[in-house]
């Protein structure tokens, strides 16, 4: 038999497909991908350490710039974990209902990124992305309105949110909201059934149900697997109980899932969003008598439904202004484990796919 | 005054009756080749420099941007910028580069690509050799380019380089052979090799109308042969494996992107002879009619560059060896037994048959593909009942 050896090759950590700073150690035999090891840290930024520094509300802008896409989604989680923590009162109606919209709108930027910067990468010359990047244009209009900055918001703080939009901002994003459903129609007919990509992204970086679930996988990419959980119908938060929305599953479990996931999601915030700018309600946006957040000596996890699966803040207080303990469950980091198992197996050109498909930030893998 | 159809003819007249009052007839023949071969260059050099620029605006636009707009006005000095940016960029020779290969390599690159420029008939009396194999010496040469692609991944003295290089050439040669078949199948109906008398047998209607089968095959292995998207996975920052190309700056680059565009013209302009009619059509010269088909072709390759993603290479074969090769085999067949027929329908019964093979290719092709898992059924608390 003639003796083979295997070729080890690294993959970052620069790299053409833009997740950021990401390596990853592929050992080849021949074009099929043997092992793989992924290497990060490359972002660390040690986050978590310097949060025990501050005090609570100081740590509302190290959130933003966790999953650095989706600043308003983690906001929230944060938000949500110190009111849980320091017992703060009843959210104002206004403010549950700005939240919504705001982690709505998030989740649409989110999936806008992730569906372009995964043709990118599967090179398809731009074309898909500057049209997701065009839609996404609106929204961060939206979040500049709102919170006067595109991408680190810092709007959602503990007891409601930062201050309230000015008028323009209802008139403005019902009108981007009504126009989402024909911007994700057009890139269904431009994508779903292309040929090229349905035969890219088939039966590639296939993750059965139960191993999933071991993995602690969460979000689209869980969904994609066929397992229906999505924690605003399983732990409803704010006041997501009071919208229709359907939890979109796939049963492919491959990257074309993950993709169709993602779209539906799309379409289901458009809905969300079409019924809380119809419902909201005039009042204030903060909650009464949040002054310096000292929380009684205790913990709490709160964990949201974040674009990229669960977002969870796990905060430990010793009855000072600043947190005892302050750790994120890192979705992007658990959804990564499940990285060797997807690419083993596979092609050297379809590991760039399957880790476009996992839609992953570095920002929350290192923080 | 001379029409504007025989332009060119009355060009070529003028300036022989000029030389040939002082030059011997050996001399005004070598002068005349002489300035056609100067005409050729530079016509194709500043063509091939504004295909680049065409292709920026018109990729620009489909992804709703503007493309080049700073150099000149409209962006019309882009192409001088590249060029002149090319010429005075450092060439950068590798350590282990194999350096007679590495130079030789964008030279084998360039001139096999301006030879078919030779026989190819812009218009009636417009081709500098009507020579009666052109159908033959065309394919026949640029495939001489597919050395090149060897070279330049062996020269390169880097590995990726050469796997880059050694794809390269797999995609090359299998997307030769249904391309040469498709050609065939127009040579076996028009019974000539010669470019020239092949458009003189479009004159009621294009190849197009009777053999669209052979168009579309035809059609996607010129896109293949020259590299371009989906297919390009030789010259794309292909995830992981480098280019071919990729060693090579400054004006070794600057030859491989010339040879790359100017193949693009080369197969789009033996597509609009074959298939589409050359230079025939009515009221406007036959130069303009050619042009417009050529540049009609490449702003479809433009096209599929801005939409498609790219083929894994694997799939690349497979499209080739199992999809193209039998389809193109089974339209030749097709053609010859239209023909056969002698039915006098112009194309009617060469269309139809196209169509039935095509519709029955598409249902084969439909029935192979992975079946996908059933969807699971929806449980009650994940849709909201209203």
């Amino acid at each position: 038999m003639l003796r083979t050896e295997t070729l080890s090759i690294n993959v970052g950590p620069q790299h053409p497909s833009t997740h950021g700073v990401f390596r990853m150690l592929l050992t080849l035999d021949g074009e099929r991908v043997v092992d793989l090891k992924p290497y990060f840290g490359y972002l660390h930024r040690g986050i978590e350490k310097t949060a025990e520094q501050r005090t609570y509300l100081q740590n509302v802008p190290f959130t933003d710039r966790l999953d650095y896409i989706c600043g308003m989604s983690n906001n929230l989680a944060y938000a949500l974990a110190v009111e849980k923590l320091a017992g703060i009162g009843p959210i104002p109606e206004r403010a549950e209902y700005l939240r919504v919209i705001m982690a709505e709108l998030t989740r649409v930027v989110n999936h806008c990124v992730a569906v372009g910067f995964l043709l990118n990468d599967l090179g398809a010359f731009f074309t898909p992305v500057l049209y997701c990047l065009r839609q996404r244009e609106y929204i961060l209009d939206l979040f500049e309105m709102a919170s006067g900055s595109r991408m680190t918001p810092s709007y959602i703080r503990p007891g409601g949110v930062a201050e309230d939009v000015p008028p323009e901002f209802i008139p403005a994003a019902k009108k981007v909201v009504a126009g989402l459903p024909a911007f994700v129609d057009e890139l269904d007919q431009l994508l779903t059934g292309n040929e090229i990509l349905m035969a890219r992204l088939q039966n590639v970086g296939v993750l059965p149900p139960e191993r999933a679930i071991a993995y602690g996988v969460t979000g689209p990419v869980l969904r994609a697997s066929g397992v229906a959980y999505d924690i605003r119908r399983a732990e409803p938060y704010s006041i997501y109980d009071r919208f229709d929305f359907d939890v979109v599953t796939e049963p492919g479990q491959d990257a074309y899932a993950r993709f169709l996931v993602r779209l539906g999601e799309m379409r289901q915030s458009a809905r969300i969003l079409e019924q809380a700018l119809a419902q909201i309600p005039e009042g204030p946006v903060m909650a009464e008598g949040v002054r310096r957040i000292r929380p009684p000596a205790g913990e709490a996890y709160a964990r949201i439904e974040a674009p990229k699966g669960e977002l969870g803040f796990y905060l430990i207080s010793d009855g000072s202004p600043n947190p005892y303990r302050f750790r994120v469950r890192p979705t992007s980091l658990i959804n990564l484990q499940a990285l060797r198992d997807m690419c083993v197996g596979h092609l050297v050109a379809d590991v760039v796919v399957i880790l476009g498909s996992i839609d992953l930030t570095m920002g929350e893998v290192d923080r | 005054m001379p029409s504007l159809n025989n332009l060119f003819g009355f060009l070529q007249d003028w300036i022989s009756g000029k030389l040939s009052g002082f030059l011997p007839p050996w001399g005004v023949t070598l002068a005349m080749m002489a300035i056609t071969i100067v005409v050729l260059l530079l016509f194709l050099v500043v063509t091939v420099m504004y295909l680049t620029y065409l292709e920026r605006k018109v990729l620009a636009r489909i992804a709703d941007r503007l493309g080049p707009n700073r150099a000149g006005p409209l962006g019309i000095a882009q192409p001088v910028a590249d060029v002149l940016k090319l010429i005075v960029k450092e060439v950068i020779v590798p350590a282990r580069a194999d350096v007679a290969v590495y130079f030789l390599a964008p030279v084998v690159m360039v001139a096999p690509a301006l030879l078919p420029y030779a026989v190819l008939p812009f218009g009636p009396r417009m081709v500098p050799a009507d020579i009666s194999v052109a159908v033959l010496f065309v394919p026949a040469v640029t495939s001489i380019t597919t050395l090149a692609l060897l070279m330049a991944g062996w020269g390169s003295g880097n590995k990726y380089s050469l796997l880059g290089g050694l794809r390269a050439v797999a995609q090359k040669v299998s997307y030769s052979i249904p391309l040469l078949l498709s050609f065939l199948a127009v040579v076996l109906v028009t019974g000539s090799l010669s470019l020239v008398r092949i458009v003189e047998a479009q004159a009621s209607y294009p190849f197009l109308l009777a053999q669209p089968l052979g168009f579309i095959i035809a059609l996607i292995c010129c896109v293949a042969e020259v590299n371009r998207s989906p297919f390009d996975i030789p010259e794309a920052e292909s995830e992981l494996v480098a280019g071919y190309h990729t060693e090579y700056s400054g004006v070794g680059f600057a030859m491989f992107f010339l040879a790359e565009y100017i193949g693009m013209f080369t197969v789009s302009a033996m597509l609009a002879i074959l298939y589409l009619g050359g230079w025939q059509g009515p009221l406007l010269p036959p130069y303009i009619w050619f042009l417009i088909k050529v540049y009609l072709i490449l702003c479809v390759m433009f096209w599929l560059r801005g939409t498609f993603p790219r083929v894994r290479v694997d799939q690349l074969m497979n499209l080739s060896w199992k999809v193209l090769l039998p389809l193109a085999m089974v339209n030749v067949v097709v053609v010859a037994l239209v023909d056969k027929l002698g039915l006098r329908l112009g194309f009617l019964p060469g269309l139809v048959a196209s169509l039935v093979v095509m519709a029955a290719a598409g249902a084969i092709l439909r029935s192979r593909r992975p079946a996908r898992p059933a969807a699971p059924p929806r449980r009650g608390w994940q849709v909201r009942e209203a």
